[in-house]
């Protein structure tokens, strides 16, 4: 993976969010990188900033919160650009949107205009980044909606949402998202909101399309099997923290953070019968405007170490095979 | 087809025996494994009618649940799994008159061994067996009403049917429920919104135990909450059937939950029963194409140990609509291994235990002993 060019790079990232309540560190020095072609998931539960993370990216933050510091470089034909320093609303960081950098969001309900056909939205999509007549953009989406599977797009595609199944409005969601052949795309929860057997149809689309379009990929969920399914490289987030990162294969066979052990040791996994022991986390996740100090996770954490983690915020630590972990308990070698 | 009967006469025939019981009890007789049935259903239906034009007339109806029969013996947990639209939620609400069935027959009995037909209750006489049902709803955001405290929450079951009078003896009762939930007893004075989704849910789960209830009914009780607390509520519900010796009707649609927690097993799909029986036999061995392809399309977390990479079944389509059920097997539009017959002739819910002498293994399929079905491969012995 890492022979492919260098995509996007998020430098110490923090967005914080302002409201009577206080300020909100939904986001506090995460970094990650992208190469082309590859596959980040993005897990936690809620409240950890990932979504966050993601609307950093397409520069779409709530109103109410601000990207503070960080860089989030976007390198196109060679040329790097800050997305951070662009304008949220500029002509720039608008052709990103859609064009280079394109997202999946989890409610395909609540992203479609219900009083359009998806046909209508696809093409606008296309008509905005790409010259081309009407026509063409209309063939265009019917290839897109051909792609994605949906059958007989040449009909479906005068539907408006509503007519369609939760499957159907999800392939429609990716249609659009894929339409100008975006480098990367960033799926919000794009399996939480449909059943078992349409998830294991979105996984496996997801997964041809991005092997065939050779595009990046940002998974955003809660679900580490799905993340297991899709990505090559996975980054842990809590309470706005990146905790642990890893090449897929290697953190689920061997997680080092106590937070990461806990998440997958707290899912009952299929196969393993009636009998077998659920090691949950005790306690829930803290209200973010109240972030316990040093280490976020030390008040749940089964291996907190006293006037240590409660009090100096773990760097990050570098170990071998591209795995770096936010912990106390481990040292750079 | 090898012997086998319809369900319709087997469920009711003391031959139908199943694991829960064999365990319970060393076989006293056939009028004592009835009596250790909590709910026996029987041909429930649900339709729904679809009202279209000024005149609301009736242009079609929905069968939300559609036959079903089933029955849960006292002291297991009986997990009813499908998607959405199959049918699990409404056959949930029916059990508990929450929704008006519109036929079939739903008996409930007490643990004194009376029998009680919930179907044809007036409302008065519902409300004094809705004492021994509790339920637990999915949301417990929405569930819980912001204006009441806790203590008027879970003790309001106690003051609307005038049990206990005495507001220290609620208190005391309140926190005692508390406790068993594993919540601190001096919250209650707080509202829902003090509360995080797992705590909530525990207010939830110790109301649905106020009233000391024989049987509760868990509709996808862990799929708002967050992974890892996910786990303290399925690890609770246990706790709290083996102190309290509750039974179960667990709905979700999250197969490793079911596996986790569940005895037995009904897999529904478009309003009916597919698949029944025993939790580990149906996941190791599904004889239903729509319970193996379910099993097939669960992700599971790669951990590299034991290199289970397993052919995965992707089902084409979508379920079917419940107003436009297909003829024939309701599943064959997507069932990789449709025959002709299959487009024709509607399947019956047949046991299969008859031909391999085991517990009883409800299928609803044309080929169920001539399929060989991939289910999950087990990482325990």
């Amino acid at each position: 993976m890492s022979q492919s060019p260098l995509l996007l790079s998020v430098d110490n990232l923090a967005t914080h969010f302002f409201s009577q309540e206080g300020i909100l560190e939904a986001v506090d020095g995460v970094s990650f990188d992208i190469h082309a072609g590859e596959a980040l998931g993005i897990a936690g539960e809620s409240g950890c900033g990932k979504s966050v993370t993601a609307q950093s990216i397409l520069r779409i933050v709530p109103k109410n919160g601000k990207i503070v510091t960080g860089a989030i470089s976007l390198l196109q034909n060679g040329e790097s650009v800050d997305l951070v320093q662009l304008d949220d609303r500029g002509q720039e960081i608008r052709e990103i949107r859609g064009g280079e950098i394109a997202m999946v969001f989890q409610e395909p309900m609540a992203a479609f205009s219900m009083v359009y056909t998806i046909g209508n939205q696809i093409t606008e999509v296309i008509r905005l980044h790409q010259k081309c007549s009407q026509d063409e953009a209309r063939e265009r989406a019917i290839e897109m909606l051909q792609r994605v599977g949906m059958p007989i797009p040449e009909q479906t595609i005068d539907a408006y949402p509503f007519a369609l199944s939760g499957g159907m409005r999800q392939r429609a969601m990716i249609a659009m998202a894929l339409s100008c052949h975006p480098s990367l795309l960033i799926a919000d929860e794009p399996t939480t909101a449909v059943d078992v057997t349409i998830q294991a149809q979105v996984l496996e689309l997801m997964k041809d399309l991005q092997r065939d379009m050779g595009m990046a990929l940002i998974v955003i969920t809660h679900d580490l099997a799905v993340i297991s399914e899709l990505c090559d490289r996975v980054m842990i987030m809590y309470l706005g923290k990146d905790v642990e990162s890893a090449p897929a294969d290697v953190i689920f066979r061997d997680p080092k953070h106590p937070y990461t052990v806990g998440l997958l040791r707290s899912v009952p996994e299929l196969g393993e019968g009636h009998t077998q022991e659920l090691d949950p986390i005790s306690g829930s996740v803290p209200s973010p405007y109240r972030r316990p100090a040093g280490c976020p996770f030390h008040p749940r954490c089964p291996e907190f170490i006293p006037d240590v983690c409660d009090v100096e915020l773990p760097p990050q630590i570098e170990l071998t095979g591209g795995h770096r972990v936010r912990c106390h308990l481990y040292v750079q070698d | 087809m090898a012997p086998a009967d319809t369900v319709q006469s087997e469920l009711n025939s003391p031959a139908d025996v199943s694991p829960g019981e064999q365990l319970s009890q060393e076989e006293d007789g056939n009028h004592a494994a009835a009596s250790n049935k909590v709910l026996e259903v029987t041909s429930l239906r649900k339709y729904f009618p679809i009202l279209r034009g000024f005149f609301r007339r009736q242009v079609g109806e929905v069968k939300a649940v559609d036959d079903v029969s089933f029955h849960v013996v006292r002291g297991e947990t009986l997990a009813l799994v499908g998607e959405s639209g199959c049918g699990k939620t409404t056959t949930g609400r029916c059990v508990m008159r929450a929704i008006e069935p519109s036929s079939g027959s739903v008996i409930f009995r007490k643990r004194d061994g009376e029998e009680i037909e919930v179907t044809t209750l007036t409302r008065q006489d519902l409300r004094s067996v809705q004492q021994f049902m509790g339920m637990i709803f999915q949301d417990p955001f929405s569930s819980l009403n912001p204006r009441l405290t806790v203590l008027e929450i879970i003790g309001e079951p106690f003051v609307t049917r005038k049990l206990i009078r005495n507001r220290r003896q609620l208190e005391e009762r309140v926190a005692e429920l508390l406790r068993s939930v594993r919540l601190d007893p001096t919250y209650m004075r707080r509202y829902p919104h003090a509360f995080s989704g797992g705590q909530r849910q525990r207010i939830a789960i110790a109301r649905a135990l106020a009233l000391d209830p024989d049987f509760v009914v868990a509709d996808e009780p862990v799929s708002a909450l967050d992974v890892s607390v996910q786990a303290q509520i399925l690890s609770l519900l246990k706790e709290l059937q083996t102190e309290q010796h509750l039974t179960y009707l667990f709905i979700t649609h999250n197969l490793s939950v079911v596996e986790y927690l569940s005895d037995r097993v009904s897999v529904m799909y478009v309003g009916q029963i597919v698949e029944l029986g025993h939790t580990q036999s149906i996941f190791r061995r599904p004889r239903h194409p729509y319970t193996e392809a379910l099993l097939s399309a669960v992700p599971v977390v790669e951990t590299g140990k034991t290199g289970r990479r397993r052919e995965r079944i992707i089902l084409e389509g979508d379920v079917a609509d419940p107003a436009n059920v297909p003829p024939g097997c309701t599943f064959h539009p997507r069932c990789p291994y449709v025959q002709d017959v299959c487009r024709v002739e509607e399947p019956q819910l047949v046991d299969l235990a008859g031909a391999n002498g085991n517990q009883p293994h409800y299928v609803r399929c044309h080929f169920a002993e001539e399929l060989d079905l991939q289910g999950v491969r087990s990482t325990v012995q």
